[in-house]
């Protein structure tokens, strides 16, 4: 059993949590995730570390469906059984020069730590982070803090930029000399966004989130298209150069189990809780 | 003793093959000549004394059959259950030249399953030696390496990656073949001897490889579980499975059992599985009974299949439709599979394994309509944590290079089990974890 020490919603269906899991926090790096499990009945399911403190990994996440709903309404004190991590290699942190750094709805979880470290090697950091309103934007103080600039994009304009993330970096890349890029948020986001590196060259990094089971490399459900070849996403990434990879499939795979997930999720909402009864 | 009909176990997951009676057993102990040089004992990949335990169970004395066989194997119900007797101890004994050999796996599950109903004795250990050693895996060959060490008076910590013990027992090998409660009486039986697990503990990404070698010794025993594809055309429709995934969302996961359980997999009606052997029989008959119609392709004949021949019977009882001689060569369907092209292969002469080998018959193709593919054409060593040890020398497939004393070039480094064989059985993992425990007392007693 983990303990959950901290919980709060930060943004509309965005959640935070705090997990007591020293065996994850003590080697966890900027890029990798975990796999959590939250009791007997439970599904496992892949979360990026947004943070590791002490003993304490951070992870944010989107109310999407029955298993994220289920852990954002676990109290703080509660427990889940089981969280295995960290999973995946880190990211590419290194001297690159200046960087971009782009975060997509729940996917700006990530964003932070890949910033601070890369700041830490020496890097001028650049952070785009785009929202579909100002309600869903999470972690701008902390992105402020560490980039050398923030810009803020939400598709309805509620606040900064109206528009999208990839605006932004487009302008970027035509105005200055960016060295490597990271974008991370939802497939169709990171396909969209990366084509603004492709004519350039630029090195872009993307972190693929296909449907997983294990995590270690062990059965293959994670399986997606980089450069023509097969590749594990739970061992030989996540984070892949984002021109080799083959969007639509990863997208194709992460919709096969869509009607169980709509099953899953009215049940869920039909009893509201985990207890025996409501399964 | 017998198999529970077929109409009846396709619908549940529970055991096929109820066991001997005691009067069944004693019955067939008694048929057991008690060979002064008993040839069967050379068949058992760990030396059990296979005389005397079936002397003990023809008295009456269940209770000692088992201790007796504990001595040699601390696993017995599971290796009565899936040894491939068939091909060991059995085909040895002396009563099969003539009449039927003795049925050496049975007894032993037999002796097992006695102890298990009327009260585990705790096994002896000796006094701590205050070494200790990491078990990465609890397979087969950690869980026995664990055992043996403990035993021995080592402080041992066992790390598993997922969050329940057993490696291919608890997420491979389907409840039908090797109920779960009796994996995990086994298991505790052994963790009883004060080995400490860390389930959710990936070595190498949750433990570092230098904090892994701050204990006195290592074994590695992290198993087979890298799943191969086949390379051909529809790989990634949805639908296509591993062996592995689909065994693995069964066994470890429940997802038979959705919404009650929340794993999702797919509802299928017609499922393909490419294979021949004993991992594509479980996968064969997991589907069937989820209720899907099931045929399986082979691309050898029939007699090639390397499966156990009883499991090869039990899947054709449960109404599997077995094509050999046939392979598939492209998977059909647009975003989720809609069926398999297979092409007929021909026999030809014999290839370097002995066996016949197999060539596509150039045009001849055909057919099957279905919603899922599985693919049990096979898995090779896990290579997350190998790969990152430094100095640890390697085969071409990836396995770990040991003797055949589990040494590897590493010197505080053993290794057992399918990372060092590639996928084989549990006995042969088990056979090889005792002696890379073996290996490891002696170098902790040499340092
Ligand atoms: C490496 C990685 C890191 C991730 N990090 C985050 C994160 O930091 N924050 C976050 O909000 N989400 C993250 N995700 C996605 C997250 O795993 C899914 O949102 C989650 O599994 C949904 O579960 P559910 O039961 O609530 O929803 P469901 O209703 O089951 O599914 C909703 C969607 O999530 C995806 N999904 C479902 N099951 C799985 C699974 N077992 N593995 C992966 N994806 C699945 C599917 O595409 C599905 O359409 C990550 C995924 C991966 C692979
Ligand atoms: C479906 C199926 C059916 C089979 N049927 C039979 C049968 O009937 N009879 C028979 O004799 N054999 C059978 N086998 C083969 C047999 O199960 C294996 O040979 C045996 O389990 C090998 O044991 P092992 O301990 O080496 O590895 P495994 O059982 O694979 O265990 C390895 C364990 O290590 C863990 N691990 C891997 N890497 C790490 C890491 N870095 N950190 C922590 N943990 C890690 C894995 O999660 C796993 O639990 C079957 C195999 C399969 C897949
Ligand atoms: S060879 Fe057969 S008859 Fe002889 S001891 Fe072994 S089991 Fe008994
Ligand atoms: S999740 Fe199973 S291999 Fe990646």
């Amino acid at each position: 059993m983990y303990t959950i020490e901290k919980s709060n919603e930060i943004a509309d269906k965005i959640f935070e949590i705090w997990v007591d899991a020293p065996h994850v926090a003590r080697n966890a790096q900027a890029g990798q995730f975990v796999i959590i499990r939250i009791d007997e009945t439970g599904e496992r399911i892949p979360l990026t570390i947004s943070r590791a403190r002490g003993d304490l990994v951070r992870i944010v996440f989107m109310a999407v469906g029955k298993t994220t709903h289920a852990l954002a309404a676990i109290k703080p004190g509660g427990n889940i059984a089981d969280i295995v991590g960290p999973l995946g290699h880190p990211s590419e942190v290194k001297s690159w020069g200046t960087c971009v750094i782009v975060g997509g709805g729940a996917g700006i979880s990530s964003t932070p730590c890949i910033a601070e470290a890369l700041k830490k090697a020496g890097n001028k950091v650049i952070g785009i982070i785009g929202a579909r309103n100002a309600g869903m934007l999470i972690f701008e103080d902390e992105m402020r803090e560490i980039c050398d600039e923030l810009h803020v994009t939400t598709d309805d304009g509620s606040k900064g930029r109206h528009g999208f993330a990839a605006d932004v970096l487009k302008e970027t890349v035509a105005d200055q000399k960016i060295d490597a890029v990271w974008i991370i948020g939802p497939a169709i986001m990171m396909k969209i966004t990366s084509m603004a590196t492709r004519d350039k060259g630029i090195k872009t990094f993307v972190s693929l989130n296909p449907i997983m089971v294990d995590g270690t490399g062990m059965c293959g459900s994670c399986r997606c298209q980089v450069a023509g070849k097969t590749v594990f996403a739970c061992v030989d990434g996540p984070e892949f150069d984002a021109h080799e990879v083959d969007f639509d499939l990863l997208m194709q795979r992460q919709r096969y189990y869509m009607e169980q997930e709509k099953e899953a999720i009215a049940l869920w909402n039909q009893h509201g809780c985990s207890c025996a009864e409501g399964k | 003793m017998g198999d529970r009909p077929a109409e009846v176990r396709i619908h549940d997951f529970l055991e096929v093959d109820t066991g001997f009676s005691p009067e069944e057993a004693i019955a067939e102990a008694n048929r057991c000549l008690q060979c002064k040089k008993p040839a069967c004992v050379d068949g058992c990949p760990v030396n059990i004394n296979i005389p005397v335990f079936i002397a003990e169970i023809a008295e009456g004395n269940f209770a000692n059959a088992a201790v007796s066989i504990k001595t040699q194997n601390m696993l017995p119900a599971i290796c009565g259950r899936v040894c491939p007797q068939e091909t060991q101890c059995e085909i040895l004994c002396i009563l099969g030249n003539k009449d039927k050999p003795i049925r050496i796996g049975q007894l032993e599950r037999f002796a097992a399953d006695e102890e298990r109903r009327t009260g585990i004795k705790p096994q002896d250990k000796k006094p701590s030696t205050g070494k200790r050693v990491a078990v990465i895996g609890s397979g087969p060959a950690g869980i026995t390496a664990a055992g043996e060490l403990a035993r021995e008076g080592h402080s041992v910590v066992m790390y598993e990656s997922l969050h329940l013990p057993g490696g291919v027992l608890t997420y491979g090998i389907p409840a039908f073949r090797l109920p779960k409660d009796v994996v995990n009486a086994e298991l505790d039986q052994v963790l009883k001897l004060g080995v400490e697990v860390k389930l959710n503990h990936f070595v190498g990404k949750s433990v570092s490889l230098s904090e892994l070698l701050t204990y006195d010794a290592v074994m590695l025993g992290t198993g087979a579980g890298l799943p191969y594809f086949m390379n051909i055309p529809g790989e990634h429709l949805n639908g296509v499975y591993s062996a592995n995934e689909f065994l693995t969302r069964v066994n470890l996961m429940h997802a038979d059992q959705f919404p009650r359980f929340d794993t999702p997999i797919a509802k299928a009606s017609r499922v393909v599985v490419v294979g021949g052997g004993n991992v594509a029989m479980d996968a064969a008959r997991t589907a069937r009974r989820m209720g899907a119609k099931v045929t399986l392709v082979y691309r050898r004949r029939s007699e090639d299949l390397p499966a156990r021949l009883a499991e090869i019977h039990h899947a054709e009882e449960e109404g599997i439709e077995f094509i050999t001689c046939a392979n598939p060569t492209r998977i059909l369907g647009e975003q989720v599979v809609t069926g398999v092209e297979c092409v007929r292969m021909q026999m030809c002469e014999l290839d370097a394994s002995g066996r016949p080998a197999a060539k596509p018959i150039d045009g001849d193709t055909f057919t099957l309509d279905c919603d899922v593919v599985i693919q049990a054409i096979g898995q090779g060593p896990n290579p997350v944590l190998v790969r990152e040890i430094e100095g640890i020398e390697r085969g071409r497939a990836g396995n770990v290079i040991a003797d055949g004393d589990g040494k590897t070039s590493h010197p505080k480094i053993f290794a057992a089990g399918d990372v060092t064989t590639g996928a084989a059985t549990v006995i042969l993992a088990m056979g090889g974890a005792k002696k890379a425990a073996q290996s490891i007392c002696s170098y902790l007693t040499s340092k």
